[in-house]
């Protein structure tokens, strides 16, 4: 299966790995895995989540060591297995996702801070560091100022802050862990085109993202990898977005327009120029019974302030909502939950899901009324009742007082998703409900949306992956600046017309 | 099927471990060097010391498991029997009656309450620390209450409040009692409520918390109150022991307090806790000292062991997690 594709020449690899394996505690993480990169090219590594990504990238950035028998070639030497100074002082740089900057310093220091440690004497020379991030700036083509703190600045400038600070190391290979998951598009372009500017500077990059799109537009070559184990080295050229995912999940997705004309259904939310200054503007739209409204658009177009206004979470300045025929005002989401709204985060990790606490008392923190018994919570009916969600929602679980944190994403959003299911809601708002989940693991989500809607629940699914809207809702709405200027139906409409209009 | 031993385990939870082997190695210490240990004077000593910390830990208990603090259990607990004091002695001091005292026990509590509410507000609207919010509470109760009573003992209480801080039914000491009855309210609330339910969503993460539709300030307001009618509770029960009522009285508590939540396995930074834990862990701090007390050590070393018991449990709670992990993974 693999398959060495000859792009680029013969030329010798900066990068070479062979027969890496790495053990946790009896789980083989990798099994046998070779991977390259050569000089100045942009090489996508691509797989679910735990699939061995993150491994092999802490392998060569010297942060795991692995099994004996692994042989590590780069820039001319061999290593048995690399340490992070070395890996280091030769020029392997990572932007990790979190990007480990720190907000509270400025600019310069952010960027040069590396540069003046284990120095001597041990005193901090504020203008070279200034000059030496001003410099790194100036490479990539960007100006900020370097005296302000790094959190005066929106992710997209930190992302090219965490780029500059990899560039004074004089890096020769630089990772970049999902680089562009919180940009918005054209911020996206923009960093796309500062990794092409690096690989023509000589630099290899190797980009890691779940976003098939740009995978296929920035790298040259990109190598897969599923549970642990190489599938294959593939030239991007060629390659298809359908055929890297069957590749990384090894199971074909044949996708389908699902939408359906749900006119004759009873309107349950209807909202009439609903507006809230700087977010979004006179939103106007209808979601029937049974029908799934998808909402689109880049991040930033005002579709969770919508949703969150829709919740009760944040008060409309002007406009009404209409609820099953009755007009509506929500001082609070308590308010929006009573009246049958229900609406899944799109932050399952910091406002989704409680991590730390268990999966049944995550499960009825929104409907604890229902586990009362003679005026106090009775575990019994809680057991009962997660135990049922559990089946009726095939989430595959350990213990019920396990942590939910130790379920997978896709687990996790089928737990967030009962939760809201036992609150009993006329109205289901999903607010991009496949984020960190597994592809393989997606299709399952929205078949769950497809069951929930058959059983005449509302649903908004809102998601910046136009796909995703296209082939699971009735109706598409695009929305962009706090407007919605777009209405689509997927039965006559083609996906690269709406994705035409929203990535435009 | 589960069995007994299993059902036991999941009613005490996994934070018995640390207070529950403590307690065994301090009977077994104790027992062993001093014969006189094990014997009804020890645990009769144990019963009387236990009720005021104790309460005051109950008191402490609930805002840490939102992921807050309340420094101003002590003094609270001073302010609450100031005012029980006053309604005696606006009622005829030492010939007050039953009428008064209940009447003074019910604004104790309510004061106790008020203070609560007052922290409960700011740190629920203003988002300002726990810690900062109590210590402002804590200085302001300290200073009106040295204010008022010059810095004085206020004393001159009926007769029959004795009892309360001495007295004993069946054998029992009434302040155990009134501990006991307290430990198994707390025990109710944070098992078998929702407010308890919701105490412990929120020391873990308010704003899921308040996305899941739970009235978080609601929360924090009604935590910060209990733990101020238990300090009142804490103030009652110091009053009726020492017959009388000074402000500054218990301030060494505070941080052991604190501790003895810690080493009952509540989690510091929210969410995690049992009240059953922490009562076994204050046993084993009154024992501790008792022990070292019969053997004729010093009252001060006493405290010290204190501080080594809690950073042994520390350090074997931390070694007891990796061995347990690296367990799991070989099981894989």
């Amino acid at each position: 299966m693999q398959q060495l594709a000859p792009t680029g020449g013969s030329e010798k690899p900066l990068l070479s790995l062979n027969d890496i394996n790495m053990t946790f505690g009896g789980v083989k993480a990798l099994k046998n895995v070779s991977f390259d990169v050569r000089p100045g090219e942009v090489h996508c590594l691509a797989g679910e989540n735990g699939c061995g990504k993150s491994t092999l990238i802490k392998i060569i950035t010297g942060v795991y060591r692995p099994a004996d028998g692994a042989s590590i070639e780069y820039d001319g030497e061999v290593y048995s297995h690399m340490s992070p100074v070395t890996a280091q002082d030769r020029g392997i740089q990572v932007i990790w996702q979190d990007l480990a900057l720190f907000p509270e310093m400025s600019v310069a220091e952010n960027i040069a801070f590396q540069t003046v440690l284990g120095r001597w004497p041990k005193l901090v020379d504020y203008g070279r560091m200034r000059k030496i991030a001003t410099d790194a700036l100036q490479r990539l083509g960007i100006t900020l100022d370097v005296d302000l703190p790094l959190k005066e600045y929106a992710i997209a400038q930190r992302q090219i802050v965490a780029i500059a600070r990899a560039l004074v190391g004089e890096a020769k290979l630089v990772f970049m862990d999902e680089p562009t998951a919180s940009l918005t598009q054209s911020e996206t372009d923009h960093l796309l085109d500062i990794v092409r500017g690096l690989s023509a500077a000589g630099v290899a990059v190797v980009f890691v993202s779940h976003r098939l799109a740009e995978v296929l537009e920035i790298s040259s070559r990109i190598t897969v990898l599923r549970d642990g184990a190489l599938v294959g080295v593939y030239p991007a050229e060629g390659m298809t977005q359908s055929r890297i995912t069957e590749l990384m999940t090894g199971k074909t997705f044949d996708q389908e327009v699902r939408a359906t004309a749900r006119q004759d259904q009873p309107v349950v939310l209807d909202v009439k120029g609903l507006s809230r200054p700087g977010q979004f503007d006179d939103i106007s739209l209808t979601v029937r019974r049974g029908e799934t409204l998808g909402i689109t658009g880049l991040l930033g177009a005002g579709r969770t302030e919508l949703a969150q206004t829709l919740f009760g979470m944040l008060q409309p300045a002007a406009g009404t909502i209409t609820l099953e025929g009755k007009p509506v005002h929500f001082s609070s989401n308590r308010d929006a939950i009573k009246a049958g709204v229900a609406y899944l985060s799109e932050d399952r990790l910091s406002l989704g899901l409680i991590q730390p606490q268990s999966i049944a008392d995550n499960l009825v923190i929104s409907s604890l009324g229902k586990i009362v018994s003679g005026g106090f919570l009775s575990d019994e009916r809680k057991r009962k009742l997660v135990a049922g969600w559990i089946a009726d929602l095939g989430v595959k679980i350990g213990l019920q007082s396990d942590a939910i944190s130790t379920l997978s994403g896709g687990n996790q959003q089928r737990i967030a998703i009962a939760k809201w299911l036992a609150t009993d809601p006329k109205l289901l708002i999903l607010d991009a409900p496949t984020v960190g989940v597994d592809v393989g693991a997606r299709a399952g989500i929205f078949d769950i949306v497809a069951k929930l809607a058959e059983t005449g629940l509302a649903i908004i699914l809102i998601s910046d992956e136009v796909p995703e809207v296209y082939f699971n809702a009735d109706r598409v709405l695009h929305m962009a600046q706090g407007r919605i200027v777009g209405s689509y139906d997927p039965r006559s409409v083609p996906l690269a017309e709406i994705e035409g209009a929203v990535y435009a | 099927m589960t069995s007994f031993s299993d059902r036991l385990k999941a009613w005490l939870g996994p934070e018995m471990a640390g207070p529950g082997l403590a307690l065994v190695a301090v009977i077994l210490v104790f027992g062993l060097v001093s014969p006189q240990f094990l014997s009804a004077a020890t645990f009769g000593s144990v019963a009387f010391q236990l009720p005021e910390l104790g309460l005051l830990t109950l008191a402490m208990l609930l805002p840490i498991l939102t992921g807050g603090l309340n420094l101003a259990v002590t003094f609270t607990a001073n302010i609450a029997g100031l005012t029980l004091a006053w309604v005696l002695q606006a009622n005829g001091g030492a010939d007050a009656g039953a009428g008064a005292f209940a009447l003074g026990c019910i604004l104790a509590v309510m004061v106790g309450a008020a203070s609560g509410v007052v922290m409960g507000l700011v740190i629920a609207f203003t988002r300002a620390h726990p810690i900062l919010v109590s210590l402002s509470m804590m200085i302001f109760l300290r200073g009106l209450g040295e204010f008022l009573t010059r810095g004085g003992d206020v004393s001159g209480f009926p007769a029959f409040i004795g009892p309360l801080g001495h007295g004993s039914i069946a054998g029992v000491p009434v302040p155990l009692i009134v501990f006991i009855a307290c430990v198994l309210a707390w025990h109710l609330l944070l098992t078998r409520t929702k407010l308890g339910f919701n105490t412990y969503m929120i020391g873990s993460n308010i704003e899921a918390t308040r996305y899941s539709g739970i009235n978080t300030r609601k929360v924090i307001v009604l935590v910060y109150t209990l733990s101020g009618a238990m300090c009142a509770i804490a103030g009652i029960i110091m009053l009726a022991r020492f017959n009388s009522v000074r402000i500054g009285h218990g301030e060494s508590y505070l941080l052991i307090t604190v501790l003895a939540c810690f080493l009952g396995g509540v989690n510091p930074f929210g969410g995690f806790g049992r009240v059953i834990p922490v009562f076994v862990a204050l046993v084993v701090l009154q024992l501790l000292s008792s022990g070292l007390n019969l053997i004729g050590a010093n009252q001060h070393l006493a405290t010290a062991v204190w501080g080594l018991l809690l950073v042994g449990v520390m350090v074997l709670r931390f070694a007891a997690s990796k061995f347990k992990i690296s367990f799991v993974r070989k099981g894989t």
